[in-house]
Parts: structure tokens; C-alpha cells; sequence
């Protein structure tokens, strides 16, 4: 058998994974790993930073459903990817980061670079390891490949020291299954707890479906349909769970929690059964646990038991993969006809069904929530949308109406800002054929633009909304609905972002107009470069509607009546910073 | 009120850790924590008492599950099970206290492992009432230093307890007023 160094072993496990492309970044102790990478065929993107890799890493995995790999070095390198692994860990998606550690025999003694990262990474990855021995590095990756997107996914971390990189061995793939006693990533629901489920769904008058990311990780779109369909009930989606099922099917309501709609939380509140399919009442989703949905029955399906009864009590849990749990209950799922509750609902959604912005008169003016309506519009609906974290993400949820699986992608549970730039070089490279867009606000944008960088050496296709209102837009909200408008580091001067795509030999453009809007995005889309558009929008816009954090659900701030945006039509020209 | 958990666990390096790092992160409060060794090789046992409710019991169990090195867990508190605690107390004592001392070591059944010109170390082995009442009456004397191991607990009765179980206990409702939804459990 032949042997191989630690180094090479580390590429041929990627290749016997199907890696294609890896994201990284290299350094003192991973430079043995960079030194055999030369001989493999795996692409390696050279990120701006190490954050970046990882989010590149994840935004690959939710476009692909596959593994994303990360690399660095040890100390800085790693601690960089912190953050990166956070938001995976949040959104359960999988990645592998790859680290490389000082040499074993320096472990402890604050050598150069050194950082305890199995340490530092421990709350926040699935599992991690620290391999001293070469021969031990081919049974890890692949532990850690299984690991991550087995179960419920998650991202794991391997630090692997320089001399197991350095030092030779036999390279030994087993080929049968792993040996993890402890791990129980198939967990089965008994018969018994079916058939209670069973009972509540057809006994249910005003059932509702609430869809959460689960439904893409596992593949259970067409089973939630069918369940849908078939029993007549209606679904709210997470954030996470957009696209998900199609936001143009019928029985699709839309997205419930913080600034869902009103009559989706209403609904919520009012209904007798939740079935909570792959998500976990998150508290931007719930409310007030005292007061949410307390008429309601609740089933909850989730691959990880120790989401039930976490954050709200439910009558029936039940645990494992939401397909095969699906697959197991449809048999039983009678046809139903909930009319009256459908009719109910739509009688709620009232004319809220054309959400208050589109209702704003044209001035001329940009108002965020139409740039998102106008892009989604252009591009059919078709495009893969990369956020950041805060209004515009919100306007995104809102006004982008998404029919296909992994087509938003957003950091929902960690909020991340800067999230979106690298995430969406990763989905790139996942769907290399696809139209991409980010949508950032130009605080996030700010946190990670060097990876525009990354855009210009790897030659491709992005477009990229900045969502410009020289604000930390939803802070400087937050402040304004309940800090008496002290906007305390909230106002934000960015760069001539027009300039700053130049810089990095990009093409930058900037609308200020609604009606220049149509023509320079499609003169954008069709640039085989990446475009970089300023969008310069209403400064103090707020998102509506939205629920206080802690608030009863249904108790929402609604936009009001008489805006004051509306009514000064404020020339963006005349803006000012802190104003 | 106090909850003992029996994790079986990989014995690996960092494990401790992980385990400690979960009841940390997630709120938590560990009263006491052993480790040790089992009869199986590679196989280490934590006995974990944690202050918690019932669903925060069921929360702890199903968390520990989630780490890949935790092969099984059992909660003993309210099954029939021995539960025991190694505690060493040092006491000063005087020539005239000696005696009393060693009175009350006698009554408790401790016994004394060390004697010195102005103090005696004592060792009891019990349950967690009866050291404790111990300690306390041992604080009428001077007590220089106690030293408690944690408990350790054991299920009574002859059935083997395979350190990786076919079945998960799962979670229960977070207050009774739900039916009862024990039999609900997962295979592998």
C-alpha cells in the first residue's frame, strides 16, 4: 500500500468525498496541506479573510445541499472563522473547516499561532477534533463529512497539527461504516406516537402548517404538500423555511414571527393545530411564549429531540428526518375540507394582502421594499438571493417571492452581518449556471467588501444590491421605535461604493430613481462582469410590520396611517448624514 | 430540585470537557460531577447531579445525546438506585474533644484514617443526607477542611445496562398537564 503524507491524505479524502472547490486561506501551520494541494485537482478559492471562507463555505452548502469545505491556518486563521461557523452552527448547515495546528509537540506552550480552536470552537460546531497522528487524519475527515451532514447538520472542525501533516503513513479509507457508537443521527419515531398525531390532524378545524428550514435540509418538499394539499391546511413558513414550498401555491400564507404577516400570526393565534415541521419556535418567530398560539393543539416534527418542548410545550413530538416522518404519517392523513378557516384566513389578509408599501405613492423616490419587488419582477423570481442581516434582509423575506429550494439564502438564527458578499461566492460556485444577487445593506457590506477582491481573481458573475440608507437601518428602527429616535451609532458613511467597485476592477453603478431602475439592472444583469449597484434609498424607512421583541404575536406595529416619509417626499439629494 | 444523571461516555480526551461545556452553555447548574472508568474498556461513567426541573432534566438527557462521545444516558433519580458519596473531614480537636470525636465518628459509622497531635481526618461513605448531617455535626468542632468526591449512583438489581443503548428516552411534556407521553421513544 502507498504511503502518503498527512497533507496529501487531507486532499484525497476531499476528493474521495466529492469536493470540487474548497475555501481558504493559507499560513505557517496548514502550509504542508497548501504545498500537497498543487497536486490535486480541487479548486481552491483565496478568500480576503478568513470569515469569509467559512461563510463561502456555507453559502455553498444551502445552495447545493453538499458538504462545504473551509481551510486555514491555526491562531488567527482559525479564530477568524469563528463567527463562520457560528452561522452554520445556528442554521444547521453543513461544513467542514479544516484548520492546521502548531506542531503537537508545541501544543500548550503558547507557541507562535497557537490557539486552542478545538476549545474555542466547541460550543459552537456539531463536533470537533484535533488529530496528532497522520495515520488517524483519513477515519477523521470522513467522520467528519458524515457527521456534518448527517442528522441534524451542522458544521465540524478538524485542527490538525503540523506534523501529522508533515509525517508519512498508509492511507487507509474503510470502506464500511463508521465506527460512532454514540452518535444517533437516525432517530425513529415510535407507531404509537403516529397514531396520536394522527387523531389531532383529523380532528382538527383550523389546523396550519408552520415550515421551517427543515423542509429544504430534508428534502420534504413534496411531502408537505401532498399533506397540505390533501388535509387543506395552510402553511407559514421561518425565514429559513422560504422557498421551502412555493411562495406562489395556494395554500402558502407566507412568513410568520417578527415583521411576518399580520394575518399569519393572526392565523396562528387563532388556529387549533400547529404542526411545526422542521423548525424551532425561535423566539423572533413566537413572541410572547405566554400568549402564543394557546388555542392550539402542537405537533412538533424535528430530526433533534431536544428541540421539543424546548421553547414551547407540545402535545405530540415527533422525532426524526421530516420525509421519512412525513412518509410514515401521510398514509394516515384523511382529505379534509377546511373552507370556513381558509376563507377565515383570507378574510383577515383583507386588504393587508397588498402589503402597505406597495400602496406608497411614486415619488420618484427609491423606497427599499420596491427596489427588492422591482428585482424580483426582473428576474422572474428565478435568481438565487444572498442577504445580509437587518431591514433589507426583512424586505427581502417580504417583497422577493421565492418558488424554488435554495434560492434565499440567509443567516437567520445567528443574524450575521456581513454574511452575504462571501456566502454568495460560495453559492456561485454551487450553481455556477445561476443567476446570483446579493442583497446587503451598506453596513453588512462594509464588514466583509474585501471579498469583492475575491470576485475579481476568481472571474465571477455576481450582482450585488446595495441596500444604501446610511444607516444601520434596523438598529437606527429599533431606536426609533423604542429609544425616542436617540440614534446612538447609527449613522453611517460608507464609501463611494461606486468608486470601491472600480477599485477592485468591478463595475459600479448607483440609482437613485425608481424609474432608472428597470434599465440599469438589466443593463447590470447583463454585464458578464460583476456589478456593483448603490442603491440609494429612503433613509429612515422602517420595516413593517413588526412584532416588539417579547410582544404577544398579534400584537403588531402596523405602518402608520400618515407616513412622514410620504408626506415630505424628501429629495435624496438634500440628505444628511445624522440628520 | 436535584436531578442524577448516569452518562456513559468514549473515554477520550476532551470529553470531560464537552460535557461540563454543554451543562455550562446551556444554563445549567451542575451540583456535582464524577467521573471514573467502568468495566468496559473505553467506556468512562459520569454521574451528573443537576439542578433542574423535570423538563430541564429531559433537556439536559436529550443534549447529552447530542454529543457524538455520549453513548448513554440514564436518569436515576427516581429509580430504585444506590447512591453514595466519599466525603473526608478535617477536624481540630483538642485532647478533650478527642473523644467526643470519636463518639459521633462511631454513631455515624465514619471512621478515622489519620490522627495527629491537633487535628484527625474522618472519612464517611454514605448518602448524600447522611454526609451531609455529618459535616454538620461536625462544624461544633473546628473543621479545617472538607473534601467531598461528588456522587456516584447505581441502579439496583441484576439487568446489565449496555453502555449503547437500542432505545433513547425521550422527552416528556414540560408540565403534566399533557397526557403522558412516556412510551414515546426513539430507536436507532
Amino acid at each position: 500500500m502507498t504511503k502518503l503524507t498527512g497533507a496529501q491524505m487531507i486532499w484525497e479524502c476531499l476528493t474521495l468525498e466529492g469536493v470540487e472547490v474548497v475555501f481558504g486561506y493559507p499560513g505557517g501551520a496548514i502550509l504542508p496541506t497548501y504545498d500537497a494541494m498543487l497536486g490535486y485537482k480541487i479548486h481552491h478559492v483565496l478568500v480576503r479573510h478568513e470569515q469569509g471562507a467559512t461563510h463561502m463555505a456555507d453559502g455553498y452548502a444551502r445552495a447545493s445541499g453538499k458538504v462545504g469545505v473551509a481551510i486555514a491556518t491555526s491562531g488567527p486563521g482559525a479564530t477568524n472563522m469563528v463567527t463562520g461557523i457560528a452561522t452554520a452552527m445556528m442554521d444547521s448547515v453543513p461544513i467542514v473547516c479544516i484548520t492546521g495546528q502548531v506542531g503537537s509537540k508545541a501544543i500548550g506552550s503558547d507557541a507562535f499561532q497557537e490557539t486552542d480552536v478545538t476549545g474555542v470552537t466547541l460550543p459552537i460546531t456539531k463536533h470537533n477534533y484535533l488529530v496528532t497522528r497522520t495515520e488517524d487524519i483519513p477515519r477523521v475527515i470522513k467522520e467528519a463529512f458524515f457527521i456534518a451532514r448527517s442528522g441534524r447538520q451542522g458544521p465540524v472542525l478538524v485542527d490538525i497539527t503540523k506534523d501529522a501533516q508533515q509525517g508519512s503513513a498508509e492511507f487507509v479509507w474503510e470502506p464500511g461504516p463508521l465506527r460512532l457508537p454514540g452518535y444517533r443521527p437516525d432517530l425513529r419515531t415510535l407507531p404509537s406516537e403516529l397514531e396520536r398525531a394522527l387523531q389531532l390532524i383529523n380532528n382538527a378545524e383550523r389546523p396550519l402548517i408552520l415550515a421551517g428550514h427543515g423542509i429544504i435540509s430534508a428534502g420534504a418538499r413534496a411531502q408537505v404538500l401532498e399533506f397540505a394539499e390533501r388535509a387543506q391546511v395552510p402553511i407559514a413558513t421561518t425565514l429559513l423555511g422560504i422557498g421551502g414550498i412555493p411562495a406562489s401555491h395556494g395554500l402558502n400564507l407566507g412568513m410568520m414571527g417578527m415583521h411576518g404577516e399580520a394575518y399569519v400570526n393572526s392565523a396562528i393565534q387563532q388556529a387549533d393545530l400547529l404542526l411545526a415541521f422542521g423548525m424551532r419556535f425561535d423566539d423572533r418567530v413566537t413572541g410572547n411564549l405566554k400568549t402564543y398560539a394557546v388555542n392550539a393543539r402542537k405537533i412538533h416534527i424535528d430530526i433533534d429531540s431536544s428541540e421539543l418542548n424546548k421553547n414551547v410545550r407540545v402535545d405530540v413530538g415527533l422525532v426524526g428526518d421530516l420525509r421519512n416522518v412525513l412518509q410514515e404519517l401521510l398514509p394516515g392523513v384523511q382529505s379534509a375540507d377546511h373552507s370556513a378557516w381558509l376563507d377565515h384566513i383570507d378574510s383577515m389578509k383583507g386588504d393587508v394582502a397588498v402589503r402597505d408599501i406597495q400602496s406608497l405613492p411614486d415619488t420618484g423616490h427609491l423606497y427599499a421594499a420596491h427596489v427588492i419587488n422591482d428585482i424580483w419582477r426582473i428576474t422572474k423570481g428565478n435568481a438565487i438571493v444572498v442577504t445580509d442581516v437587518g431591514q433589507h434582509q426583512m424586505w427581502e423575506a417580504q417583497y422577493y417571492k421565492h418558488d424554488h429550494e435554495r434560492t434565499l439564502i440567509t443567516s437567520g438564527g445567528l443574524g450575521t452581518m456581513g454574511f452575504a458578499l462571501p456566502a454568495a461566492i460560495g453559492a456561485k460556485f454551487a450553481c455556477p449556471d445561476r443567476e446570483v444577487w446579493v442583497v446587503a445593506g451598506d453596513g453588512g457590506f462594509q464588514m466583509t467588501m474585501a471579498e469583492l477582491a475575491t470576485i475579481k481573481q476568481e472571474k465571477i458573475k455576481l450582482n450585488i444590491a446595495i441596500i444604501n440608507n446610511f444607516y444601520l437601518g434596523m438598529v437606527r428602527q429599533w431606536q426609533e421605535f423604542f429609544y425616542e429616535k436617540r440614534y446612538a451609532a447609527t449613522p453611517l458613511l460608507g464609501p463611494d461604493f461606486v468608486k470601491l467597485a472600480e477599485a477592485f476592477g468591478l463595475r459600479g453603478m448607483r440609482i437613485q430613481q425608481r424609474a432608472e431602475l428597470q434599465g440599469l439592472v438589466e443593463e447590470a444583469r447583463a454585464d458578464s462582469g460583476t456589478v456593483v449597484i448603490d442603491f440609494q434609498v429612503e433613509q429612515e424607512d422602517s420595516v413593517f410590520p413588526m412584532v416588539p421583541a417579547g410582544a404577544d404575536l398579534d400584537k403588531m406595529i402596523r405602518r402608520p396611517a400618515r407616513d412622514v416619509l410620504i408626506e415630505t417626499g424628501a429629495d435624496p439629494d438634500e440628505w444628511e448624514l445624522g440628520a | 430540585m436535584a436531578h442524577t444523571l448516569i452518562a456513559y461516555v468514549e473515554d477520550k480526551p476532551g470529553v470531560l470537557n464537552r460535557v461540563a461545556s454543554l451543562f455550562r452553555r446551556r444554563a445549567f447548574n451542575i451540583v456535582s460531577l464524577t467521573v471514573g472508568r467502568t468495566e468496559q474498556a473505553g467506556v468512562s461513567r459520569m454521574t451528573i447531579v443537576v439542578d433542574t426541573d423535570e423538563p430541564g432534566a429531559r433537556r439536559a438527557e436529550a443534549n447529552l445525546y447530542k454529543l457524538v462521545n455520549v453513548l448513554r444516558v440514564d436518569d436515576v433519580t427516581n429509580k430504585p438506585a444506590v447512591v453514595r458519596e466519599l466525603v473526608l473531614v478535617k477536624v481540630g480537636v483538642t485532647a478533650e474533644q478527642r473523644t467526643a470525636v470519636l463518639q459521633l465518628v462511631n454513631v455515624f459509622r465514619a471512621r478515622v484514617v489519620d490522627i495527629s497531635a491537633e487535628a484527625m481526618i474522618t472519612e464517611i461513605t454514605g448518602s448524600q443526607d447522611k454526609v451531609e448531617s455529618f459535616i454538620e455535626t461536625m462544624r461544633a468542632f473546628h473543621v479545617i477542611s472538607v473534601a467531598r468526591t461528588g456522587l456516584i449512583a447505581m441502579v439496583r438489581g441484576g439487568a446489565k445496562i449496555s453502555a449503547n443503548p437500542p432505545l433513547v428516552a425521550a422527552q416528556l411534556p414540560e408540565n403534566g398537564a399533557a397526557e403522558d407521553t412516556s412510551e414515546l421513544s426513539m430507536s436507532v
